[in-house]
């Protein structure tokens, strides 16, 4: 039920007092209310549950994590074959 | 899809396995707290990819699962009403009450309508003042903002054709109520990653002081889980209770306090009982006396509520982390998802449900 994907923003507007924003998911459009992350720009990455964004995806971290994920993806690879050869 | 395909990578979760059989000592029971991540650790099989020291268990989030018997029955009573378009999010629209579901009303003809957001529901109130429009607002932290929002939004533009079912619940509460059990047996919790965006990560220090846990709140994706995991052996191994955050690039410490402004001003905590496992002070959240006129069990008296759960479910032991699936003497006989007993098996996230889907194969 928690189920909340990351979509990129690609234009805000305003309905009935809210603020909205047309997400693309990799193709698939539909509007969120950004009512909750109101720094969200076209560009964002936003995290949408149930027709809000409730954060914007910090892509700094994204991309930290996936780093910090390879070197160590890296690593336990390198001693697989160190012990391999062994 | 950009954000989530890369956290599927299965180089990258081969790497995080590696390691936490190189850093496990063991055994360990952790629970993954939400139904989202139960359905993806079935569904990539990671639970059978782990060293046998660590022992995975099913934790209470899951909200349709946990919506207590009685909520269901009157949402019912109301949904059948001929004044009324009953909408409700599509998971809520099997789940069985005590004699009937949503889908049994509406193919009696009861108006019931699925809604992928609250503000649709709004939005019929809106083009049809002369029907009432009933949201059944169930869900955790995650939820509540959008569903709280909705009355808000009503409000502000005076229809008074709008009202919602609540029964929310809150997830520390049922984290406590699952550590002080005597029969617990969790040592470590996956916190379920976006109830944290809204709540931050912050709230949970005080748990894992009291219990002496670690607490990780986590993503959704298998890489995720993976690096969860990992994270809570560390912290068990090195006898460190305490907050450790995985899922950096969507939760903060603070979770997004501008939701839960809204979530105040609409609803407030109150105790609830939750399905299977019982009355827990303080888990849920209701409407508030001043938005009364928006809460539809006081718009829509329904009395002689009797509910029946079956007998043969132990579907409370299970959402407690105490019990699997396959112990129960029903699953995948009386009980399937085409023909389910409790609510684990009908949501999609229910523990009972996900292992009977998943063929158990492994993503490596
Ligand atoms: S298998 Fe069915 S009857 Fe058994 S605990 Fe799960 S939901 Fe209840």
């Amino acid at each position: 039920m928690c189920l909340a994907i990351p979509g990129r923003v690609l234009k805000t507007f305003e309905e009935n007092g809210l603020v909205m924003g047309l997400i693309d998911y990799a193709g698939v459009q539909n509007q969120a209310c950004l009512t909750y992350t109101p720094e969200a720009e076209v560009g964002s990455y936003v995290i949408v549950h149930a027709g809000f964004a409730l954060q914007i995806l910090n892509e700094d971290e994204a991309q930290a994590s996936l780093r910090e994920l390879s070197r160590l993806a890296d690593i336990m690879e390198e001693d697989r074959k160190e012990k391999d050869a062994k | 899809m950009k954000y989530l395909d890369e956290f599927r990578d299965p180089q990258l979760a081969k790497g995080l396995l590696e390691e936490i059989k190189r850093a496990v000592t063991g055994p360990w029971v952790i629970m993954e707290i939400c139904g989202g991540q139960t359905h993806s650790i079935m569904r990539y099989g990671i639970d059978q990819l782990l060293p046998p020291e660590i022992t995975l268990v099913h934790g209470p989030g899951c909200p349709v699962c946990v919506t207590p018997l009685e909520t269901i029955d009157r949402a019912l009573a109301i949904a059948a009403r001929p004044d009324v378009i009953f909408t409700s999010f599509g998971d809520m629209l099997r789940v069985p009450g005590s004699s009937d579901d949503l889908f049994r009303v509406k193919s009696r003809g009861g108006d019931v309508r699925m809604v992928y957001s609250p503000l649709e529901a709004v939005k019929m109130a809106r083009e049809n003042p002369d029907r009432e429009v009933v949201f059944l607002a169930v869900g955790f932290e995650t939820t509540a903002p959008g569903n709280a929002m909705a009355i808000k939004q009503a409000a502000a533009e005076g229809l008074t054709n709008f009202s919602e079912i609540v029964s929310h619940v809150l997830v520390p509460p049922a984290m406590e109520a699952i550590l002080s059990s005597p029969a617990c047996r969790v040592q470590g919790f996956l916190a379920a990653g976006h109830v944290c965006t809204i709540m931050g990560w912050d709230e949970y220090e005080p748990i894992a002081a009291k219990y002496r846990v670690p607490i990780v709140p986590t993503g959704f994706e298998p890489v995720d889980i993976l690096e969860g995991i990992l994270k809570t052996v560390q912290l068990l191994e090195n006898g460190q209770p305490g907050v450790e955050n995985q899922y950096l690039r969507v939760v903060s410490a603070e979770g997004n306090p501008a939701a839960r402004a809204v979530v105040d001003e609409i609803y407030t905590v109150c105790d609830r009982k939750w399905r299977g496992i019982g009355m827990i002070p303080g888990s849920g959240l209701m409407i508030r006396d001043e938005m009364a006129a928006f809460d539809a069990e006081k718009k829509f008296k329904v009395e002689g509520i009797v509910t029946e759960e079956p007998e043969i479910c132990i579907s409370g032991e299970i959402l407690q982390g105490l019990k699997k699936p396959h112990e129960c003497p029903a699953f995948g006989k009386e009980c399937t998802p085409t023909s389910p007993l409790g609510a684990t098996m009908v949501s999609s996230e229910g523990a009972c449900a996900a292992y009977h889907k998943y063929s158990r194969k492994g993503l490596l």
